[in-house]
This record gives C-alpha cells, sequence and structure tokens, in this order.
C-alpha cells in the first residue's frame, strides 16, 4: 500500500508533527467556514478562543513545569480548533474555554505531552464539558441562513431528536448541530484533501461508517438520518483517526472502526444520550491499547517504538 | 535523631507523616464515593475515626489473648462490630447521613486503613498509644477526605456544607459529583499533596543541612 | 422471552452500566494496586470473579434462609465477611494447586480479596437491592466481569504509559487514580443501557 507516512517516528519529530498537524488545520477549514456560513460569527469567536487558550495553556503548563514550549508544533492549536467544532454555537464562550485547557493539561500534558494521551484530548474535553454543562453543550439551534436572517437563533431538537430533514439539507448542513459537524459536504472536501496528501488512509472513516450502518440497518434505524446528521462523519474523519489514540497495526484499525461503529450505533439506540459517536470513540481509545498488545502484524505508523 | 514514640507523636504520625489517604493511600473506595459533598465526607471520616479508634483499644487490649495464627479473624470481628454499632448509632440519629452513606457504612469493615492498623499497630503498642494512633489516622484521614469532599461540592454544586457560596450566576461543573470528578479530584489533589510535601521535606532538608 | 431479555439486559446494565469501578467504587485497592501488567490483572480479575460468584450465592443463602428466619439481620455484616473470608481461603488453595505461576502472580493479593471491598459490596448490595437468588448470583459474576475488564483496560495504559514523561509527583497512584476518572468519561457513554 503506498503510504507516504510509514517510516520515520514522525510522531516526535517537530516539523513533521508540525506539518501534519498544519495539514489537518488546512482540512478542517472547509467545515469551518461552512460552520461560520450556517452559524455566523459566533462560530468563529468560538474557533479562536479554543485555539488560542489551547495554546496558550500548553504554553503556560510547558513553563510552569520547565518543559520545552512546542506550541509551535500546532498540535495544541489543532485540539483547540477541534474542540470548538464540537461546540454548539449558542454555548458560552467560556465553556469552550475550560474545555480546551481540560484537554490540553489533563488529557494530555498531565500524561507526558504529545503522543502519550492515551485519549483524544478534544473528544474527553466534549464528553467532560456534556456532562458538567449539558444544557449548554446540547442546546443546539437551527443555522441562521436556514431560516431566514433572524438575527436570535431559535433553539432546536437535531435530527436524531426527531427532527425531520431531507437528505441533501443533511448533506450541505441546513440542520441543526455542532459548529464543524453540519456540513457533510465541507467535511468530505477535508477527508479527500487528507487523502490525497496522505495523512490519513480511507480504512478507519469508511470502516466506521460501515459498520455502523450495517448494524443500524440490521436494528432497523434510519441508516440515512444517522449518518448523515449528528457528529458521526466529523468523528470518523478527524477525531478517530487520530494517530495517536488508534492502534498501531492496519488489522487493529479494523477492530477499531468497527468497535466505533458498532459503539456509537448501540448508544444511540440504548444509552440515555442521543449521540453516541464521542462515547464510542473514547471507549475504542481505551481498547487501543489492548488492541496493540494483542493484534499483531505490519505496523502503519512507525511510532510505539522509543 | 531517636524517634521518640511520645503520644502527640504518634497522633501527628497519623494526621501528617503517615497520612493514611495522602502518603500511604487506602482506603480509596469511600474516598473517590462518598466525597460529593462536604457533610458526607466529614461523616465517613467520623464513623470510620470511631471504628478505628474502637478497634484499636480492644485489639490492643487483647493482643497477648489472640493466637497468631487466628488474629486476622479475631482482628476483622472485632471490626465488625464496632462497624455494626456504628452502623446503628447512624441510623439512629443521623439517618439522613446513613442515607447517603449508604453502601459504605458497613464497608467500613474492608477499609485497609483500619485492617492495617490493627496488624501494624495495636497489635504491637499500649492501649493508650494505639488509641492516639487510631484517633490521628483516623483524623488524618477525615481531614483528607473532607478537602476533597470541599472541592468537589464547591465547584461542582457551588456550595459548601450545604450554603450556597458561589452565587446564583455559577453554574457548577456537574462532573465533578459524578463519578469522573471522584477520580480525576483524588487523582489530582494526591498530585498536589505530593508537590507540597516534597517542597517540605526539601525545606527541612535544607534547614538541617545549614544547621549541621 | 421477556423475562429472558430483562435478565439480558440486566447482566449488560452490570458489566458497563453499574460498572464496579467506574459507577459503584468498589475494588479500587486491586484496581489500582495490581492493574501494572496485563496478565496479571487478568488473574486477578479472575479470582475476584470466582470469589464474587461463589460469595453472592453463599451469603444469599445464608442470609434468607438463616439470618432472616432466626432474627438475626444486624449480623448480616460479620456473617458476610466471615463467608468471604473462608472462600478466599478456598480459592487460594485451589490456585495453589491448579497454577503455581499464577499464585505466584497474584502474591499478597489473593489474601487480600478478603478485604476487596467489591466482595462484601456485592453481597450487601444483593440484600438492599432486594435481588433473589437468579439476580443476585447474576450480579457478583457479571459485575466482576465488569471489574475484570476496567482492571485489564487500565493494565493495558499503564503498561503503554510505562515510559511517559509524567511529572514526578503523578506517577504511581495518581495518575492511575486520574487514568481511571478519564475512563470513567468514556463509561458514561453506557448510561442507561439495560435501565
Amino acid at each position: 500500500m503506498g503510504l507516504h507516512i510509514s517510516n520515520a517516528p514522525f510522531i516526535y519529530n517537530k516539523d513533521t508533527t508540525r506539518s501534519l498537524m498544519l495539514d489537518v488545520i488546512l482540512a478542517l477549514l472547509p467545515t469551518t467556514l461552512a460552520g461560520i456560513f450556517f452559524f455566523g460569527l459566533g462560530a468563529l469567536l468560538h474557533v479562536l478562543v479554543g485555539t488560542a487558550s489551547a495554546m496558550l495553556a500548553e504554553y503556560a503548563y510547558q513553563k510552569l513545569t520547565h518543559k520545552p514550549v512546542r506550541i509551535r508544533d500546532c498540535s495544541a492549536a489543532l485540539t483547540g480548533m477541534l474542540l470548538a467544532l464540537n461546540m454548539p454555537v449558542s454555548a458560552p464562550l467560556w465553556v469552550t474555554l475550560i474545555g480546551s485547557a481540560v484537554a490540553i493539561v489533563l488529557v494530555k500534558e498531565l500524561f507526558g505531552g504529545i503522543g502519550d494521551n492515551f485519549m483524544n484530548p478534544a473528544l474527553t474535553a466534549r464528553a467532560i464539558l456534556m456532562a458538567s454543562w449539558p444544557v449548554a453543550m446540547t442546546a443546539y439551534t437551527q443555522p441562521v441562513f436556514s431560516l431566514g436572517l433572524q438575527a436570535d437563533a431559535v433553539s432546536s431538537a437535531t435530527v436524531l431528536h426527531g427532527l425531520s430533514a431531507t437528505p441533501l439539507q443533511m448533506f450541505l448542513g441546513f440542520i441543526p448541530g455542532t459548529i464543524g459537524e453540519v456540513s457533510k459536504a465541507a467535511i468530505l472536501i477535508g477527508f479527500l484533501y487528507l487523502l490525497l496528501k496522505g495523512v490519513i488512509t480511507w480504512h478507519i472513516p469508511v470502516i466506521y461508517v460501515g459498520s455502523y450502518a450495517l448494524l443500524a440497518l440490521a436494528l432497523g434505524n434510519n441508516v440515512l438520518n444517522g449518518v448523515l446528521s449528528g457528529g458521526m462523519l466529523f468523528g470518523a474523519v478527524f477525531m478517530a483517526t487520530d494517530y495517536v489514540t488508534n492502534p498501531m497495526t492496519r488489522r487493529g484499525q479494523v477492530i477499531f472502526a468497527v468497535g466505533c461503529g458498532v459503539f456509537t450505533c448501540l448508544i444511540r439506540n440504548f444509552s440515555s444520550y442521543p449521540e453516541g459517536v464521542t462515547f464510542a470513540i473514547l471507549l475504542m481509545n481505551i481498547a487501543t491499547p489492548l488492541i496493540d498488545k494483542y493484534v499483531k502484524g505490519a505496523r502503519v505508523y512507525g511510532k510505539g517504538k522509543k | 535523631m531517636e524517634k521518640k514514640q511520645s503520644l502527640s507523636g504518634v497522633f501527628m504520625n497519623g494526621v501528617i507523616t503517615e497520612n493514611p489517604t495522602f502518603r500511604l493511600v487506602l482506603g480509596t473506595c469511600p474516598t473517590i464515593a462518598v466525597t460529593t459533598n462536604a457533610v458526607n465526607g466529614i461523616g465517613m471520616g467520623l464513623a470510620a475515626t470511631f471504628v478505628l479508634v474502637g478497634s484499636n483499644l480492644v485489639i490492643s487490649l487483647l493482643r497477648n489473648f489472640i493466637p497468631d495464627k487466628v488474629r486476622i479473624p479475631a482482628f476483622v470481628v472485632v471490626i465488625c462490630t464496632f462497624v455494626t454499632m456504628v452502623q446503628m448509632l447512624l441510623q439512629a440519629y443521623v439517618p439522613v447521613l446513613y442515607e447517603s452513606l449508604g453502601l459504605f457504612i458497613p464497608l467500613i469493615v474492608v477499609n485497609c486503613i483500619i485492617l492495617a492498623r490493627a496488624e501494624a499497630f495495636a497489635s504491637k503498642n499500649a492501649p493508650l498509644a494505639s488509641v492516639m494512633d487510631g484517633l490521628g489516622m483516623g483524623l488524618g484521614f477525615t481531614a483528607a477526605i473532607t478537602i476533597i469532599g470541599c472541592i468537589r461540592e464547591l465547584f461542582g454544586s457551588g456550595s459548601l456544607f450545604g450554603l450556597n457560596i458561589m452565587g446564583a450566576g455559577y453554574q457548577p461543573m456537574l462532573i465533578l459529583v459524578l463519578a469522573p470528578g471522584g477520580f480525576i479530584v483524588f487523582g489530582m489533589v494526591l498530585g498536589i499533596a505530593n508537590i507540597i510535601m516534597k517542597r517540605a521535606d526539601a525545606k527541612k532538608a535544607a534547614k538541617e543541612g545549614a544547621q549541621a | 422471552m421477556n423475562e429472558l431479555l430483562k435478565i439480558l439486559m440486566f447482566m449488560v446494565s452490570c458489566v458497563l452500566t453499574h460498572n464496579f469501578i467506574f459507577s459503584r467504587f468498589l475494588g479500587n485497592c486491586p484496581f489500582l494496586g495490581v492493574s501494572n501488567k496485563v496478565e496479571t490483572a487478568v488473574g486477578m480479575g479472575v479470582a475476584v470473579t470466582f470469589v464474587m460468584a461463589l460469595a453472592s450465592l453463599f451469603t444469599w443463602l445464608v442470609y434468607h434462609l438463616v439470618l432472616v428466619k432466626l432474627g438475626l439481620r444486624y449480623l448480616d455484616t460479620i456473617a458476610f465477611i466471615l463467608i468471604i473470608a473462608g472462600l478466599v481461603q478456598f480459592v487460594e488453595m485451589f490456585i495453589k494447586k491448579s497454577s503455581p505461576s499464577l499464585y505466584k502472580a497474584l502474591g499478597i493479593y489473593l489474601p487480600l480479596i478478603t478485604t476487596n471491598c467489591a466482595v462484601l459490596g456485592v453481597a450487601v448490595l444483593n440484600v438492599s437491592e432486594g435481588y433473589n437468588l437468579l439476580y443476585s448470583v447474576l450480579n457478583g459474576t457479571f459485575g466482576a466481569l465488569g471489574f475484570l475488564l476496567a482492571i485489564v483496560l487500565m493494565a493495558g495504559v499503564r503498561e503503554r504509559l510505562e515510559t511517559s514523561d509524567i511529572p514526578e509527583p503523578f506517577r504511581g497512584f495518581p495518575i492511575c487514580i486520574i487514568i481511571a476518572g478519564l475512563m470513567s468519561v468514556a463509561f458514561m457513554g453506557f448510561s442507561g443501557f439495560g435501565g
């Protein structure tokens, strides 16, 4: 398989890390712009606050602990951006700020910094925020443009809660949701970019969505709605593919992706939460060390050996 | 320096030097489970202290009569008796606290701190010293879990000992009174306690070094 | 059929939703103490499962057939702990005979199952929740499997973090407890499973 990324232990190399992170940030731009288009400048504010506070938190922590300051590798910026894109636009900005700080300090730096976190920092922070301020974190609003140009956002149920929307509306993003997850078209543009640059391969996102679709079909869910609404595509493309927190071998990654799909479907159907993408990926993050221990095969990444 | 086993020394050993929560990391289950607020922390701590003092006293009195082979079962029976007493007392006089501590009252029986003190101290020392040891360890435990309870209650529900402190505008960080908050706050407090104690040790060492 | 489904849901909720570590806070001592290697974690988990299943069975029988009949309910804690201590002795002898290497690996933790609060905890829970015999044994068995799952996941993460640059004051217990906290964040996803 033509992988460009299989030799060097790049996670520990500053320059490659930086260019990798910048590629992902670039891939996030279409969906960020879509978020701003749908939800207004408030969305931009969330992204700015999230990114800035994540970088600040990393800088402060590394200064305080006398470690080399590594904010130039852009991984903190990416984490902050991912978190902000996982926020509903109506959430207060201080929630995003706290989330970024939690992601960087508690989930990443405390374990030794980049490459040592065992759970995805942005997703873990999102789950913590959801448990802490459930009302603010689930107050989804209709996109401003979809209901004409009204200034006040109208809070609304999401498609997963029973709102009806056409597939085209869902695909383009004319539905309530978090800033980054609504426009599937924009997410797919980012996905294509990451594929072309060889930053990620198709396996995890496609297998994730595929296994979800199969189980959802078996359980009699509306598969199209399930895939095109909620955080599924955003999670599959940008969260589940995080190098640090998914398995090192291809076979391990397949198990990881199937697990993500299955848990997403089970949580959506059986838990008290309407959305399961965040928890499903986090659960598979936790299982990743065991998958790496017991599933042998060719390594996809040059990480691990230290 | 010769270690003097004065009664106050035995007491302070439990509260600070060998604090069961921060230094020995024993009794972690109640530390995480019941610390959703400060009152629960104090209640749990005092209940455990009562059992510790009682069992230490009785075991110390009986230390020359209990055959070595059956000492652990014997200790457990003594501890169990005191736990049953506490259980009945709480149920009768503070039913609200009894309800909120729930399962963790009978589980004082298997709190490692108590059996560990019976084995390591009470079975080898005189009654008075054993009582002081139980008191010190118990209050050290109480202090530690009350601190954790205060932090979780203050930020997780905006109050302290049931009094609203943070004002109406404060939006509490609910996760702190949920399961993950129990673990995370305890872990953070433990780490910070390590930092503080390391600094204190370094200071002491520097002082002694200067005197020498 | 309906009853069967109910039992199935109960088993799932025992493992995931009401996980002994992540939501009931029982059994932390071995969870933190014996989780540095996956292999020993599996051994400990299996031993605990064995003891918890048997303990649920025997404590239920003794409580309902002896203590309640004789009006000695207040002796439940002491009766339970004695039953558990006996069971642990038995399991210890059994493992010593059948697998000396496992016995060696579990070391001092085996007798400590007596003071594993998950075991006494499940006995007390079975009574306070009013479970019948079947549900008590299921609660013990699948609750223990939840413990096994938790301790093995924990050991996996700890093995991975062995070489990580964790700040010195946080090494050991503090970081383990924080890992457990982050894991329980993920396990919140199971809330509501099985009602």
